[in-house]
This record gives structure tokens, sequence and C-alpha cells, in this order.
């Protein structure tokens, strides 16, 4: 691919706090190498403001790998830019050309606080996970791997729905700002395996409790979160849930 | 949602097939035979109230949703491209129902009250005498009436398309070799149930059927 600089504008989401409203604010850009990555273009903006004396702008990352997911950014309109099935730190400069307006701002959700600027407080998440994304397991030795025999094709799934980073792209890009893709994948790599039978009902039950308590949206089956989920976790996922969700509920005694 | 939209599309089948009986096109006889058992069967009466009741159970779920949805996101995006991950009629189906629910209300309050007078008011004096048939041949001789009921069947058309395979997804059903099936039966069922609603107002509007 043929390497080329460009000039870019910038009008980015700048929010003091959480209590604080926020505004855009335009920053030009130069030279910017089509082989940079988005986050390293904002390295460089960064730079650029503190030199200056300015406030720079506050993002979120961890790995730039790809697989941390902290990168809450909604990009020309799209979760995590253009790109599908990609982060922000995954995201190239060559997405865009010479002169484009690139307008970035966090995810937008009510159970997503925005923190400073860009990031954003994906703590829902981790509540949710508390509610019953675990399994009990005795202390003492790992047990031998083969004594527990687990299909090949429930095996692949659970590990489909592992693959899920808790970015939250899918309550971004969903209409419904609905977090019925993460909590559903969680639910379903459980379930799917044998060490998640024990707490399967009340695991269901109580995530989906605890997603609704943090003011999540509802699921109307669009599939934009599909579309946008850099593992490509997939809605039949959701459909596994619902029947958990079914399930548990009828045969629960609580 | 899901459960509610089901059974108004299993409504919905024997509306249409009553309907068809005018496409028979022998001056509305086989038509008022048909129209005259649904209003007058006491089965059916009972059924219409639970019909109501879906429909108004499906209304409240819906204002529920649209509201839970829209305090989900109290900030709105500045730049969004959502038709590059979703179907806008998947999207808009609270507007696509708010039309519909616009519609139906002109269409009760003419075909569906006309009869209910019929058959009460004066101890129900003008039931024999009353032709649905001739009421909506009169009836779709005014154009503007035939539009809104075509817009009205449009609305239907993409409130269906996106309702009927993702009640299923509700319920839980997603599978590698039904899901396709399913799919291509809502579609079947959505375009077959709205190209006979639209071609009721139009043939006899065009005087197709007499």
């Amino acid at each position: 691919m043929e390497h080329y600089n460009m000039n870019l504008t910038l009008k980015v989401w700048k929010q003091k706090n959480t209590k604080a409203g926020g505004s855009f604010e335009t920053y030009q850009v130069k030279n910017i190498s089509s082989e940079m990555s988005f986050l390293e273009m904002f390295d460089v903006l960064n730079e650029q403001l503190i030199t200056e004396g300015k406030d720079p702008i506050a993002f979120d990352h961890d790995c730039r790998e790809g697989i941390c997911g902290m990168c809450s950014m909604y990009i020309d309109g799209r979760a995590h830019g253009p790109w599908t099935k990609n982060t922000v730190c995954q995201l190239h400069m060559r997405a865009f050309k010479d002169g484009d307006t690139i307008v970035v701002e966090p995810w937008r959700s009510a159970a997503f606080p925005v923190i400073k600027d860009l990031m954003v407080d994906r703590g829902a998440f981790d509540r949710i996970m508390q509610a019953g994304g675990f399994i009990s397991v005795n202390t003492g030795n790992a047990v031998d791997a083969n004594s527990l025999p687990i299909d090949k094709k429930d095996a692949d799934a659970a590990f489909d729905a592992a693959s899920c980073i808790g970015c939250g792209a899918c309550v971004a890009a969903c209409t419904n700002g609905s977090a019925m893709l993460f909590v559903s994948a969680k639910v379903s790599q459980l379930a799917l395996l044998p060490q998640g039978q024990p707490e399967r009902e009340s695991r269901v039950l109580n995530m989906v409790a605890q997603m609704d308590k943090e003011g999540f949206g509802n699921c109307t089956n669009t599939y934009a979160c599909e579309a946008e989920c850099p593992k490509g976790i997939s809605v039949s996922n959701i459909a596994r849930m619902n029947r958990e969700y079914l399930k548990a509920g009828l045969s629960t005694e609580e | 949602m899901g459960l509610t939209g089901l059974f108004l599309i299993t409504f919905l089948v024997v509306h249409v097939g009553v309907n068809s009986c005018i496409f028979v096109n022998d001056g509305g006889e086989t038509f008022n035979t048909a129209a005259h058992f649904m209003s007058h069967n006491w089965i059916l009466r009972i059924m219409e109230v639970g019909l109501f009741a879906g429909l108004i159970l499906h209304i409240i779920q819906g204002l529920i949703l649209w509201k839970q949805n829209r305090a989900a996101r109290p900030v709105k995006y500045s730049a969004n491209k959502a038709s590059q991950n979703s179907a806008w009629y998947s999207r808009s189906m609270g507007l696509l129902g708010t039309l519909l629910l616009f519609f139906l209300i002109i269409h009760v309050s003419k075909f569906f009250v006309d009869t209910k007078i019929a058959l009460y008011a004066d101890g129900g004096a003008n039931d024999a005498s009353h032709n649905l048939f001739e009421e909506m041949k009169e009836e779709f001789q005014k154009w503007w009436v035939v539009v809104i009921y075509v817009l009205g069947v449009i609305s239907l058309f993409w409130h269906l398309l996106h309702g009927f395979q993702s009640a299923f997804q509700t319920f839980g059903i997603n599978h590698k070799r039904y899901t396709p099936i399913i799919k291509a039966i809502g579609v079947g069922y959505t375009i077959i149930v709205c190209l006979l609603f639209a071609l009721m107002p139009i043939s006899f509007y065009m005087g197709w059927i007499s």
C-alpha cells in the first residue's frame, strides 16, 4: 500500500468531567502518515497541544493490540471508525484522505458516563459481571483437562462468545443503547460449558436484572451490534440468552 | 412485543383472507357472507375482544420500549452513520407503528364502527340492509381514501418485514438451518399480505371489481 502524508481537521468532543457539559473543539493536524494508527495520530496532536501549553485530549488506551477494548470512540459516525471488526488502535490513517474532517466523540450511553473528553466509565459492565459472570470452583490443584469431556462444537461456540473484549461498541452502535450482545456473550460462554452449569439459571436472571438496573436500552433486533463488534460476536448469542432467560424464569422458584 | 406481534400477524391472515373474497367478483356476495359470519358468530365476537387487548398491549409495550430506549441515550451522536450497520426500517419500528396507529384509527372509525352501528343501533334494525361490500365500493371511489390506504399498507409492509423475523429471535429461535427459512417465510408473508391489502382499494377505484 502506498504511503502518503495528510493534513486533517479534527472535531473532538471535549468535556471536563462527568458533570460538566461538553462541546466540540476543532483541531488541525499536519503531516500525518498513512501508516500511523488513529491513536498515534492523537499522540502527535497531544504532543503539539502540550507544547503549546493547551489541554491535551483525554482518551483511553491500553494494549494497542486490538484486545483491551478501552478505546471508547465514535469516529465519523461509526463505533471505532469506518472499518469493520476493528478497534481504534487498529484503525490506520490510510482509512482517511488528505483534507478530511473527522468527528470524534465518546460512546453515548446513560450507563457509560463520560469521565473526561473521550474516556467513558464502563463500570456498568463490571457490575453485570459481578452479578453472575463467574463460575464457582473448588480451590486446590487444577483438574486434569481431559477429565471433563466437552463437545467440539460447544467448545468452539463458547470460545467465540469468550472472544468478547467488553469494549461497549455494541451499546454505542445500538440505536437503543442496549447491552444485550455483551451480556449474551458472557452468558453463552458459561452456559455452553460444564463448569458453568451450577449457576446457569441464577446467572442469566441476575445478569439481566443488573443490565436493566444500569439503564441500558432494550434489544429490538436491529443487529447493529453484530455489525460493529470488533470481535464479530454473533447475535445468535442474544437468542441463546433469551432461551436461557425464558427457561430460567419458568423453572426458578424465587 | 414479539408475542403480541405474532398474535397480530396471525390476525392479519384472517383479515386478508376474508377481504380477499372480494376478488371472487360476484357483486360482493361471497365477501358479505364472510363478513356477516365474522361480525355475528359469538365465538368470533369474544375473540375480537382479545384482538383489541392484544393490539393495545402491543402499543403499550412499544411505548415503554420507546421511553426506556430514549432514556438510555440522553446525549445523541452528532455524527451517526447508522445506515452502515443496520436497516432503516429495523430502527424505525416505533415511527412505522405510530403511522400504522393513525391509519388504524381512520380505518376502524369507518368500516368497523359502521358495522357495529348497524348491529346495535335501533335494536339492530339496519343490520339486514347493511352491505359492507357496497360501503367499501363507495368509500374507495375517493382518491384520497385510496392514497391513505396505500400509505397505510406501505407502513405495514416495512413494519412486518422487520417484525416477523424479529419475533422469533426474541423467543430465542436462531438456528443455522431454520432461521433462513423463517426469514424467507416472513418476507413471503409480508409481500403477499401487503399486496392483497393494497389491491383492495386500488381494485375498487380502478373499477376492476363491481
